[in-house]
This record gives structure tokens, sequence and C-alpha cells, in this order.
């Protein structure tokens, strides 16, 4: 008997003990003498499985999770038949069945550092399509195929093109946003894990359509493992012949460096990550000039978020028209959406745009991990909105969002359960933004620590209504005097909170002071 | 933790020379540093300056405008607690009362010892929270008695 296993290298399941399972699987396998092949995956996302362990057989592949080490030695016993920890052939699990993987389709399943693997599972055609049918073919493609920024601007990724690829200049350069700090979203990450060609091939398409030649990836380095898997996946690239001076034949040269953040948030703010990379403290440009016509180096540059390149492949390989028939309204194509936070089954949700909150976190999510009552679900990272129980119907999509005074941001949603105090977590959203503000303006660098004091008086129960007064009016500020999201947007979490859930902030102060 | 060599002006030079001619060289260069020595010596401020043809203070600036980049030697291992939104929903807030109460531990204080706690926000494993990066090593779910765990295993002997 030849066994071949597939066990995810992913960083969040390895945080959860896949490494151990690994090694307790090889163990096992050369105690019996059963000759074993043992394949590194990503994730398939579904991280309330993790560890999980998949067995191939007659073509298709059977799960087994949640596992510890300890369970090994009774799979290999059982024939990896029947057993409790037996979820049968992993597609069917309806979590991931219920799924549309545009994207994330190859994530967990193929070796995240194997070529070929990656050509046999549909890699590379997207890319050759692009190559056959020229720049301004590839661009009308792009461009008709309504993908708009995955990074939580919504700006439509073909006109961005459009204009670095019609700028003038000796050096052009493709930069892949791989900041990923907002808490609850952790796609960019799995899919540098588990799948990074499809993020080289999605750059590559860039760059040959705008006529760029480098390209950095500025990978945030709380994510060690990512940019340790992509650049192993770079060099695998480059001696594959799809980067470096001929790609894939085509006579065109681009090259990608990835780089590695330092920490600060405010880097994934995409003038900030451009200083970054230049060497310089991560400082919000004022725009104009677009990064689009003087971005990196003083250069026209195309700035996308992880998805958003990673989207083109798709795009190219199916046609513009198979990507548009995905979604709602303006909003097309599918959003890999990520739940995470109070929630029992967390993890990666591809789906078309126009899902509701409620559908994610009840049918995938399967309601709070402590089974405590849901109370409030931020959507769109540290700068989104919370939204309440009676908001859960909103359909997630740019424009639905927005009409709730949300936004969808990268598309993670955090759930808390009713335990959680609104106030103090309007109360974050100011330290934060005090913490990872750059400092180059003044609603935001000196915004912040007010709207801290704010709350605090408002909590103590000190001059409520003139105080509450004070937060709305100091929202306004920072909303509109902002250079960046990150100040802009800072309100956003805080007037959700003051206005869905105002009895946090009005609780009698005594009662305060005696928990 | 092992592996981390004492500040030393030639090995510091040499990593310093190693990346001058890259574009926008100045992180990767202080992340080798940081990796080698586990913080950015004073000492190599001007290296670095000269080097990039900088001035000291936008080294500064940038050195210190980055959380990653420490200014002081740090010992024993470094675990790096989230304690941003997905991980506060899952009472990341608990384990940090947890740590001063029964380790007499400060996030974030740096006062040397065998365990240096940093706050970080997000690690990516949402889904997984309560997280945090034990030197460099991913751990989810982690619980009050991970905790002491790590805890007793940092001040136990060195394997």
């Amino acid at each position: 008997m030849n066994l071949k296993l597939f066990i995810p290298a992913d960083s969040t399941a390895l945080s959860l003990g896949a490494e151990a399972v690994a090694q307790a699987a090889a163990l096992e396998a050369q105690a019996r003498g059963v000759a074993i092949e043992i394949v590194r995956t990503g994730s398939r996302g579904a991280f309330w499985l993790e560890p999980l362990l998949e067995i191939e057989r007659d073509g298709r592949r059977y799960g087994f999770g949640p596992l510890a080490a300890g369970d090994v030695a009774g799979l290999f016993a059982a024939g990896f038949g029947e057993h409790p920890k037996s979820l049968g052939p992993v597609e069917d699990i309806p979590f991931l069945k219920a799924q549309q993987r545009l994207i994330f389709g190859r994530c967990g399943i193929v070796d995240p550092l194997s070529l070929s693997d990656y050509r046999a599972h549909g890699g590379l055609r997207g890319l050759e399509r692009a190559i056959a049918l020229g720049a301004a073919a590839t661009l009308q493609e792009v461009i008709a195929s309504g993908l708009r920024g995955r990074g939580g601007a919504g700006f439509p990724t073909g006109i961005k093109w459009r204009t670095v690829a019609g700028a003038q200049a000796e050096q052009k350069y493709v930069v892949c946003n791989a900041d990923e700090g907002d808490s609850g979203t952790f796609a960019d990450r799995m899919l540098m894990e588990g799948d990074p060609f499809t993020l080289i091939e999605g750059m590559t398409i860039a760059a040959l359509t705008v006529g760029a030649t480098r390209g950095y990836v500025y990978i945030r380095s709380e994510y060690p493992h990512a940019f340790r898997t992509f650049e192993a996946a770079l060099a695998r690239a480059r001696a594959g012949g799809v980067l470096g001076p001929n790609v894939l034949g085509s006579n065109t040269s681009f090259d990608i460096e990835a780089r590695l953040g330092a920490g600060a948030y405010i880097c994934g703010e995409e003038t900030s990550l451009l200083e970054s990379l230049e060497g310089k403290r991560g400082q919000v440009r004022a725009k104009p000039p677009l990064p689009a016509i003087k971005g990196l180096f003083g250069q026209p540059t195309v700035i996308n978020n992880v998805l958003s390149f990673a989207s083109t492949p798709w795009i190219l390989a199916q046609g513009a028209k198979a990507y548009a028939d995905y979604g709602v309204g303006r909003s097309l194509g599918s959003q890999p959406f990520q739940l995470a936070g109070n929630i029992r089954r967390g993890g990666l949700i591809e789906l078309a745009f126009g899902v509701t909150i409620r559908r994610l976190v009840e049918e995938f999510g399967g309601g709070t991990r402590s089974g405590r009552p849901l109370r409030a679900v931020q959507v769109g990272g540290p700068l989104g909105a919370y939204f309440p129980e009676s908001l859960l119907d909103t359909p997630l999509d740019y424009e639905s969002m927005a009409a709730a005074r949300g936004m969808l941001g990268h598309g993670g949603l955090v759930v808390f359960d009713d335990t959680v105090d609104m106030a103090k977590q309007a109360r974050f959203a100011f330290a934060f933004c005090a913490a990872e503000s750059c400092g180059k303006c003044t609603p935001c660098r000196i915004g912040s620590t007010r709207g801290v004091e704010t709350v605090d008086k408002i909590v103590q129960g000190r001059a409520r209504e003139a105080n509450v007064a004070l937060l709305r009016d100091l929202c306004e500020t920072l909303t509109d005097g902002s250079l960046c999201a990150l100040g802009g947007l800072t309100p956003m979490p805080v007037l959700s909170a003051l206005d869905h859930f105002g009895e946090d902030f009005t609780r009698p102060a005594t009662s305060l002071a005696a928990e | 933790m092992s592996g981390r060599a004492p500040w030393d002006e030639t090995q510091a030079r040499a990593l310093i020379e190693a990346r001058r001619r890259e574009p926008g060289a100045m992180l990767p260069l202080l992340h080798d540093l940081q990796e080698r020595f586990g913080y950015i010596d004073n000492s190599a401020i001007p290296l670095i300056a000269d080097a990039l043809n900088v001035s000291r203070a936008e080294t500064i600036g940038v050195v210190s405008f980055y959380h990653d980049f420490r200014r002081e030697p740090v010992d024993g291992s470094i675990l790096k607690l989230c304690r941003a939104e997905a991980c506060q929903a899952t009472g990341c807030e608990g384990l940090v009362d947890h740590l001063a109460r029964a380790h007499g531990l400060k996030v974030d204080a740096h006062a040397g010892g065998p365990l240096t706690i940093e706050t970080v926000y997000c690690l990516g494993h949402c889904a997984a929270a309560p997280a945090a990066l034990l030197d460099g090593e991913p751990r989810g779910r982690l619980t009050v008695e991970d905790l002491d765990g790590i805890v007793a295993r940092s001040r136990g002997p060195m394997p």
C-alpha cells in the first residue's frame, strides 16, 4: 500500500498542531513499514477542522479532523476508514461544498510550491491567454470583468491599470499590497501560503498589461510563514520561466521581489506602503498625484491588493463575462469572506457578492463559539462598522454595505457574543488609530487621542450629553479632515457602536465602577 | 532564544554592505540587523546613515516609526500576543490579565527576563483566536493553561 496524505502547512493549521500531526504520521508509517508520501498543502480554510488530514483514494480526497497527534496511530489502525474523526469526502463538507471558489479553487488542494501541480489544476492558463491576447485586449478583459480593488476601497482595477498603461515612463512598477493588517482577515495570508503562484500569475498579467518590468510584494512581518513560502514560490517561478527575462516565452521581462513590512498598520495604506518600500517612514502621501502616475520611486505604479491580482488569472482564463456573471449590481465576481472571532466554524468562505451577513454567520459559522447569544459583527476590519443582530440581513456587497453605513473592506467578519462591551470597542477603535496613526495629519494624530478621552468621559458619566455631541462632532472632523482612510474611517466603528449599542455608553456610572 | 548574536560592528557592516545597493534598502537592512542581533544597536545608526547616504535623524526616524524594531537587546523568548478585535472577541484581554496576576508579567513592559511579551495587532489566525507567535511559531486558540506552560518553559533550563 502506498499512501498519499495531505496535511496543511498553513500557519493557522500549524498554530493548532498540524506539524505534530505530520510528524506523527511520518513516524507511524515508518513503524508500520508503510510507504507514504506526505504533501504539505495550504488550508482549505475550514479552520475548525484543522489540523485536517486528507487521504487520496480513487481520485477523491477523504478528510479526518480536527486531529491531535495522538489520533494518528488510530487512523492507521483503522486503515483510514471508519474513525470517529472521519469527515468523509472533503468536497462534500457543507461549509466547502456551498462555496463558489474562483480565487481559492486550488488552496488546500495543491502543493503550494509545485509548479506542475499548479499547471495541472488550471494554473497559468490566464497568463498564457493574456500573452496571446496582447496588452490592449487583456486590459479590456479586466475592465469588462468589473473587478474592483479588494483591499477595501473598491476602485475598478482595470481603470487603474489603464492609467498606468497610458503613462509614459522608462520604468513602471507593479506593487502588491500584502500588508493584510485588518483583524478578522487572513485571505491574503492563506493564498500566499497555499497557492502563491496565483498571485505571481496575477501580478505578471498586470505587468504585461501596463508594461512594467519590476514587481514588489510588501508582506507584513506578522506573516513570517507567508513570507517564506512566497519567497520559495518566487524562486520556483523563476526556475520555471514564469518570471525572468522571457516570461513564458513571451519575450517580455518581469521579476518580483518580496519585501517584509515592519509592524506598521498604516503601511496597508497604498501611499504609505510605497514610502515604506522606498525605505522611509510609512507616512501617507497626499493625492494627487496618484500612484498610477507617480508611484514607487516616482514612477507609474499599479498597486493592488493580493486578492485583486489573484482574481485576474481566473478572469483571463474563463473570460470577463463568466466572471461578471457572479455578483450583484456593481459588485461583480466573488469575494473571499473571512469569518472570525467568537464563531463555531470560522474560516474562509468565497462566494459571489450579495450573500447576507446572517447566512455567513449562521449557516456557515454555526453561531458563536461560546454558545452565548451573538451581539455584534464587525465587518471590514478595525475601521468597519459593528452590525447588531437586527441588521444581519444586510447583503455583503459594496453598495449595500455603504447604504448601511458600513463597508466591506477586505471582507473580514468578526463575531462577538453578548459579553462584549461596545463602549470599550469604540474606545479601542480610537486607541488603535492613535497607536497606528502615521502622524501626518492632525485629525487622525490628535483626534484619535481626544476620542479615547471623550469615550472615557461618557462612560464615566461626566457631562454625558455634551460629550456624546462632542464625540459626534469629532467623528465628523476625522471623517472629513483626515488624509487617508485610517483617520477617515475610524469614526465608522465608533458611530456604529454609538448608534446601534447606545445602551453600553449610558449605563449608570456607579455600576461600571463596581464591575 | 538562542541564535541572537551580541552586537558586533564588523558583522553589522557586512550586513549593511550586502544590502546597500538595493533600491529602498533601509527596511531589509534593518530586518537583517535585528534578525542577527535581536535589536538595532545605537552604533548601527551612523553606519546605516553613511551607507545609504541619509542623515542619522532620518535613520532614527525610520527605526522609531516601525513597531518591529527594538532599540534595546532582548533576552529569552518573545511572545507576540495578538490583541486585535478577533482576539478580543475570544478573550485575549483575559490572557493579558492572567499574565499580570499569575506571573507578574506585563505586556510591552520590556523589563528583560526570560520571556518578553509584546502586543501585536493581528497575526492572521483570526479563525483560531486568541493567537500568538512564540519565537516565530504560531499558537492558536490560546488558553490560560497554554500561557502557564509557555511561562514555565521560558523560566526552566534552556533545552
